[in-house]
């Protein structure tokens, strides 16, 4: 109730239809269910394969250095951008959502550079100090 | 009262767009997502949790990886399954691949036609999904056996660095689990779909709140995820 009316809207609202409400404040019935065509989801479906295709050949072809790592991220961030953004439906959903469940796990980020750093000092003491050995 | 005012709030139509708007969705004492409901927030804001769960793990086994002197398993290598008179490389981690995102294609048509109240078709199209991520488990139970016959153990392996086989154990365990748990869930919302529990408001026997198709959709969600953190482990544990 209190959120009915901090959202600036009557009592009459809520107990009015869901398509009679829709249709009163203008947002199209879809945006609310998420109810996109299926040739949409068979289009990313598609992508999703090819994108799978594409990481396996890297394999497959043994690509090294470099060009292995950049081309595994790229289909990566490509695949996992289909499924946030299509599958489940992020691209459609308010800012307000997407930034607050989007934007944390980037800050994964740093916490990866942080384990680098660790890494590569725990690597340089075990050189360091137990020679080549394990 | 309450159960509507927490339902489908579509009431976005007013509010400002962009940036802006997430100062106005976020600002003072209100409800900071306009138009999902509690229970798609809930799932999302889980999913958020899980995501630093699974992130923890990826970044275990890249510390560890990074930190041994011993050289790492070459996963290509391990991983390959002898067919056809030769080995290839990851042949059996790729179908894998395909069938979990084959289950997400149908995991997401069965939303689509539980939202036009298609209950025959939302229920054979999640139990296809639960059957092909059944499979999906059955193949990583069958990978784990093939490696644990060949003496991966979590504290050594015959290949190289020892972490291997923990790093390996813990992240595809962990997915997997995930995988079943997801599994069992589909089947119980499939069920619910046939029945017609959606139709009818027939209470749910464990919040005895009544279900909405959006029940399909907030399970779709879980299943997508279940496919994002493996295209995570794909490309860091198996690829990389």
């Amino acid at each position: 109730m209190a959120e009915a009316t901090a959202n600036g809207l009557g009592q009459h609202a809520l107990h009015a239809g869901h398509a009679h409400e829709a249709q009163a404040t203008g947002i199209a019935h879809a945006e609310v269910h998420q109810e996109h065509p299926i040739k949409l989801y068979l289009v990313v479906w598609a992508w999703l394969f090819v994108l799978s295709t594409c990481s396996y050949l890297v394999d497959y072809f043994g690509f090294h250095g470099y060009l292995r790592w950049s081309l595994i991220l790229i289909f990566m961030i490509l695949k996992a951008g289909l499924i946030v953004a299509v599958f489940m439906h992020m691209a459609w959903e308010r800012l307000a959502l997407a930034y607050a469940i989007i934007l944390p796990p980037i800050l994964v980020l740093v916490f990866v550079t942080m384990m680098v750093f660790e890494a590569d000092y725990t690597v340089f003491t075990r050189l360091a100090f137990f020679g080549a050995g394990p | 009262m309450a159960e509507t005012a927490l339902g489908h709030a579509d009431r976005t139509a007013s509010r400002p767009p962009g940036l802006r708007g997430i100062a106005a969705d976020w600002s003072s004492d209100q409800r900071a997502f306009k138009n999902v409901s509690w229970g798609k927030a809930m799932m999302w804001i889980f999913l958020l949790s899980d995501t630093f769960i699974f992130g923890c793990f990826l970044l275990s086994y890249m510390t560890a990886r990074m930190s041994t002197t011993v050289p790492w398993p070459n996963p290509s290598e391990v991983f390959a399954l002898h067919l056809f008179g030769r080995d290839i490389p990851l042949i059996l981690i790729a179908i894998m691949t395909f069938v979990l995102i084959s289950s997400s294609g149908t995991m997401a048509m069965a939303v689509n036609f539980g939202y036009r109240h298609d209950r025959r078709k939302t229920a054979v199209l999640m139990l296809l999904t639960a059957a092909l991520g059944a499979t999906f488990v059955s193949m990583q139970a069958f990978e784990w056996t093939k490696l644990i016959t060949e003496g991966v153990r979590p504290w050594g392996n015959p290949w190289g660095a020892v972490q291997f086989g923990s790093s390996f154990f813990m992240i595809t365990g962990f997915h997997g689990t995930h995988v079943t748990i997801g599994v069992i869930f589909l089947l119980i919302t499939a069920r619910k779909v046939w029945r017609g529990d959606y139709e009818t408001g027939k209470r749910g026997y464990f919040t005895g709140r009544r279900g909405q198709y959006e029940n399909v959709e907030i399970m779709g969600l879980y299943w997508h995820f279940v496919d994002l953190v493996w295209v995570f482990i794909f490309a860091f544990f198996y690829l990389w």
